[in-house]
């Protein structure tokens, strides 16, 4: 697990440009699925076919997008000016390093404000050395889309910190049930998602494509477990969550109830989560065509939509573990 | 994920059974300050139906006051018991053409607690609703800001002026309309137990023997201004009095412990000032003599905010020396008022004991000489 | 039973948008013996097909009366044995201070939802609502008993019982939407002893609160020719602007807009004068918010209306209705079903 989230959450996903996460997902899952397709939006299925007859249809989603910037304009002294890709705070991208889709790399500087809290998105430079307009446009270009760039670093023995960890934690659950699922009675189509970063515009048509008879997303989730942070009951380390709530979805009792009770029959440790900001492709998935009956299994995150997301990998191994059992058994709604 | 017919989450003793029927009663029972007689009527039947031992009096009052005096030739000091009878709640103070009707608040009433409250108006009972707008329609400034009372009305579904005045009339008060509840695991919650809960001590009360003259002022407008204490307190003429309260409870989440004042369940509460009297020294160490000689739980109430009718008791005359029983109560003067049942029963145990203790200290008449 | 017993019956049961289950139920009870087939989709939605005499194929028409409500779910387990809520859907809070509520966890417990005593309130915190985060429910237990029977993510509905006003007025909590749902059985009641030509499909749709999101299904699923959503819609209150709202008691509210069809539009005010049932127009420049918006844009676009019943002190637990309005929104639903021509529904889309 540990090693496949490495390479995932170091591969650049800006939402929109999601290719070279897609690549790498590709390699791992040759020869692992029945087959894999991609949608004209970039959407990766892998797909299973179902042992035996009975089954459901079930769609696996994951988002392989990430926040990040896009170059808008560049100044006349060679300095990049830039907006946001998804939820980016321009508190926190001040001083980070981003790598763009071309290769050219810079950092995130801003212009002098005398009041630091001012601080906005139109403030934010780029500055890739560049001593020139001419010179900057040589090594990127207006419209292209960069991350920010950290490598993955181990604190402590479960823990692990990432840029992108949202969702390549996701990503990564879903290669390690692809692998170790055995046998299962149910197709299993493995979406990995474009742009959920922008607004869930991946996972709708994906559902609408493979019109599921039952759903689940696999995201990360906030935690309240730091000091001061706002009431919510999920914890890093204490399993993999299962939604109840968010604001793009209010997961269906009955498949909330199906997770819970597969985890308890499994004895997967795992909590409730109720997340009162926020959404996941789950939103888009359970309104397709008629509706899908969708629940989501998120692994908690601290310091989301940061270059530093924090992820314990007995969470994620709680997550797959608590996927692998589902598809193994009969599933009736 | 709810499933039907199951254990109840708490089962009372037979004796607390008897206590939450009559409680329920008396919550259920109207008497907005002013407007008492629902209560006392409710209260007089009761003792007549089981009459105090030994000679005794029933009197109302000019106030309205339900006084009974028992074994008023006996000797030893002038015990006299008080709680009171009114609730906070709301007076009809005007009917607009549109049938809807203003009012203002009797006694403390957040007014951020009234919109969508049901409420009854008068010995009608006539069901209203308290209104605002809605949030849709509000801009972000309103939201912003709670409802001041001037904002909010009734509406009971009348649809003129005319119509309204058929059913209420100006003046007359408006009660929440909150059924009695068992809460939790030995909880109550209703309207009005602050004081009820101190009516239906003082009526236990007055079912034991007393060697003292005994005398019991279920009082009026207390959340007025304590004023029908005052009254009642000249007409007894007592040594000392002790007054059966509830008090605020502020173990909630978010509250540092030395700001609760009181917690639930912990045992009545007991006072060394308030707002409007300072309790007697001596009688405060009997009844805290009395608590830990009998096993009684018991706490102080921290902190000196609040005042009840011990304040008004006081004064009267030649000086009454006085102090307060309460229970810890959660959510006063809002629809819902929580009490624990343990602690109603520990607060009339240790009245009764306490008393008797005051009785038998106090046998020079209570004079501190 | 007639409309007003069927929703204070209703009104009085848990359907937080996302777990319509037991209100679903008692409604799916209720419409069945008046319905050819009645079914409920994934989500929740409960559909029902009254058919139509006309040769088929038969258009369709699509009633829409959202059956969830507003409430909470717990989002933690305080210290003490205290629940903290998120909102499902547009709670306004100072509408549910000192209200009770029903919390449904491994089993259903009272709870209150408290405030603090003044002494802990300054002057400048009475001025404003309490907000949200500071929101707690009592259910008056010791914690670890709480914790072994409630987990986050349960629901928390507000709790009140319907009251009878003054001249058939009537308040109750999830009036909003449950007075149309009854003004849908009442037109059901009616249309058993009428004919009509096209298809009737009710649908009793789930999560409207939380953004239309069973219209949004039910409508893919259903497909409809004609879809008329039935809300309810501001009434007449102090501090509320006359061209936002409706009167009491006057009718049904007839919407225009751009998220109507004219000729539906035109259709319905048509068969009230000609059925004599009280009606009021209801100009609605943009968004309506309600079911509607996601009717008219489902699959390839439907031809849409909207009616609503005038109702006060919206997403409060005393939501003020007027029996008559819906009674006569049930009358109006039946005399249009009843008219409409299959020629008709074809010439709306040529």
């Amino acid at each position: 697990m540990k090693e496949i989230f490495r390479r995932l959450s170091e591969a650049m996903g800006p939402a929109g440009a999601e290719e070279g996460v897609r690549k790498v997902l590709e390699e791992e899952l040759e020869g692992v699925v029945d087959r894999l397709e991609t949608d004209a939006l970039g959407n990766l299925y892998a797909i299973r076919e179902p042992e035996g007859e009975g089954g459901l249809t079930v769609l696996l989603d994951a988002h392989m997008d990430e926040i990040g910037l896009v170059v808008t304009y560049v100044e006349e002294e060679g300095f990049l000016r830039v907006a946001p890709i998804g939820g980016v705070s321009p508190q926190v991208a001040l001083g980070q390093r981003v790598r763009f889709l071309g290769g050219a790399e810079g950092v995130v500087a801003a212009d002098h404000l005398d009041d630091p809290k001012e601080l906005a998105m139109k403030h934010l430079l780029v500055d890739i050395g560049a001593a020139s307009r001419e010179e900057a446009l040589a090594r990127v270009q207006i419209g292209e889309a960069g991350v920010f760039v950290r490598p993955v670093v181990e604190a402590g023995e479960h823990r692990l910190i990432a840029k992108a960890a949202d969702n390549r934690a996701g990503c990564a659950v879903l290669v390690e049930v692809l692998k170790g699922l055995k046998a299962s009675p149910h197709r299993v189509v493995a979406v990995f998602a474009v742009q959920e970063e922008v607004g869930l515009r991946g996972a709708g048509p994906a559902a609408y494509r493979v019109d599921p008879d039952l759903a689940i997303a696999i995201d990360v989730t906030l935690t309240g477990d730091t000091p001061e942070a706002p009431k919510m009951a999920v914890e890093l380390g204490k399993g993999p969550a299962i939604k109840a709530m968010d604001r793009s979805v209010i997961a269906h009792p009955a498949v909330r109830r199906l997770l819970a009770e597969t985890a308890r029959d499994a004895g997967i440790p795992y909590q409730m989560e109720v997340l009162t900001r926020g959404g996941t492709d789950a939103g888009a998935i359970h309104l397709s065509r008629e509706g899908v009956p969708t629940g989501a299994v998120s692994i908690p995150c601290r310091y989301v939509h940061t270059p530093s997301e924090m992820v314990d990998l007995r969470d994620m191994a709680g997550a797959r573990d608590l996927l692998v059992a589902l598809l193994q058994r009969p599933i009736t709604l | 994920m709810t499933t039907a017919a199951q254990e109840p989450l708490w089962t009372p003793t037979k004796g607390q059974e008897a206590l939450i029927t009559r409680l329920r009663q008396l919550s259920e029972l109207d008497g907005v300050s002013g407007g008492e007689g629902p209560v006392r009527e409710w209260l007089r039947a009761q003792i007549e139906a089981q009459p105090p031992k030994g000679p005794f009096t029933v009197e109302t009052d000019p106030m309205g006051n339900l006084l009974v005096r028992v074994g008023e030739d006996r000797p030893g000091p002038r015990v006299m018991v008080a709680a009171h009878m009114d609730e906070v709640g709301l007076m009809i103070t005007a009917i607009e053409d549109d049938g809807l009707l203003r009012f203002r608040p009797v006694g403390g009433i957040d007014p951020r607690i009234l919109p969508a409250q049901v409420v009854r108006i008068g010995q009608g009972r006539v069901p209203g609703v308290v209104g605002g707008k809605p949030i849709h329609l509000q801009t972000p400034e309103e939201r912003k800001k709670a409802y001041r009372v001037e904002e909010l009305y009734i509406d009971i579904g009348a649809r003129s002026r005319s119509e309204a005045e058929g059913a209420v009339q100006l003046g007359e008060y408006a009660t929440f309309d909150t059924p009695f509840q068992v809460l939790g695991e030995g909880l109550v919650m209703g309207k009005a137990l602050d004081d009820r809960a101190g009516c239906l001590i003082l009526l236990e009360l007055l079912q034991e023997e007393w060697p003292v003259p005994f005398l019991a002022a279920f009082t009026v407008q207390e959340e007025v201004g304590l004023r029908g204490a005052q009254v009642a307190a000249y007409r007894l003429n007592p040594d000392v009095a002790l007054v059966l309260e509830t008090t605020s409870c502020a173990d909630l989440p978010g509250v540092p412990p030395a700001k609760q004042v009181t917690r639930l369940g912990a045992g009545p509460a007991l006072t060394f000032r308030d707002r409007t009297s300072i309790a007697d020294p001596q009688l405060v160490r009997l009844l805290i003599q009395e608590a830990e000689a009998a096993g009684l739980p018991w706490q102080w109430k921290h902190g000196t905010a609040g005042g009840n009718d011990a304040g008004a008791i006081q004064t009267q005359r030649g000086g009454v020396r006085v102090a307060s029983l309460s229970l810890p109560c959660r959510y006063l003067h809002q629809p819902g008022n929580v009490l624990s049942v343990r602690d109603l029963e520990h607060g009339l145990e240790l009245a009764r004991r306490g008393l008797h203790a005051w009785a038998r200290e106090l046998s020079n008449g209570g004079d501190r000489r | 039973m007639t409309a007003a017993q069927f929703l204070e019956t209703i009104s009085e049961l848990p359907g937080i948008s996302g777990h319509e289950g037991p209100v679903a139920a008692r409604i799916r009870e209720a419409w069945a013996p008046l319905v050819d087939e009645i079914r409920t989709d994934p989500l929740g939605n409960v559909i029902a097909l009254k058919a139509g005499e006309g040769p088929k194929p038969r258009p369709r028409v699509m009633i829409a009366t959202h059956m969830d409500e507003i409430g909470f779910m717990v989002l933690s387990i305080e210290q003490g044995g205290f629940l903290r809520v998120a909102p499902v859907g547009g709670i306004d809070v100072r509408n549910v201070l000192a209200h009770r509520v029903r919390v449904l966890g491994r089993r259903e417990l009272v709870g209150y939802l408290g405030m603090l005593p003044p002494h802990l309130t300054t002057d400048e915190e009475m001025t404003r609502p309490v907000p949200m985060k500071d929101l707690f429910v009592d259910v008056g237990l010791p914690e670890e008993r709480v914790r072994a029977l409630v987990e986050p993510g349960d629901l928390v509905v507000r709790e009140q019982r319907a009251v009878q006003l003054l001249g058939g007025r009537m308040a109750g909590k999830a009036f909003d939407n449950r007075a149309s749902c009854a003004a849908a059985y009442h037109a059901l009641q009616e249309l058993a002893r009428r004919r009509h030509q096209v298809d009737v499909v009710v649908v009793a749709t789930v999560q409207e609160e939380v953004g239309l999101r069973g219209a949004v299904t039910s409508a893919f699923g259903v497909a409809p020719d004609v879809g008329i959503a039935v809300d309810v819609g501001f009434a007449r209150q102090p501090g509320v602007e006359k061209d936002r709202s409706a009167e009491p008691g006057g009718g049904p509210a007839i919407a225009l807009g751009p998220n109507i069809h004219p000729q539906v539009y035109r259709f319905l005010v048509e068969q009230a004068q000609r059925e004599d049932v009280p009606y009021q127009v209801e100009p609605v420049p943009g968004r309506t918010g309600t079911d509607a918006w996601a009717l008219q844009v489902a699959r390839s676009g439907v031809a849409t209306g909207l009616l609503s019943v005038p109702l006060r002190y919206m997403h409060s637990t005393v939501e003020t209705v007027d029996v008559k309005d819906i009674e006569a929104t049930g009358r109006l639903l039946a005399a249009a079903l009843a008219a409409m021509e299959p020629e008709w529904v074809r010439g709306l889309s040529r």
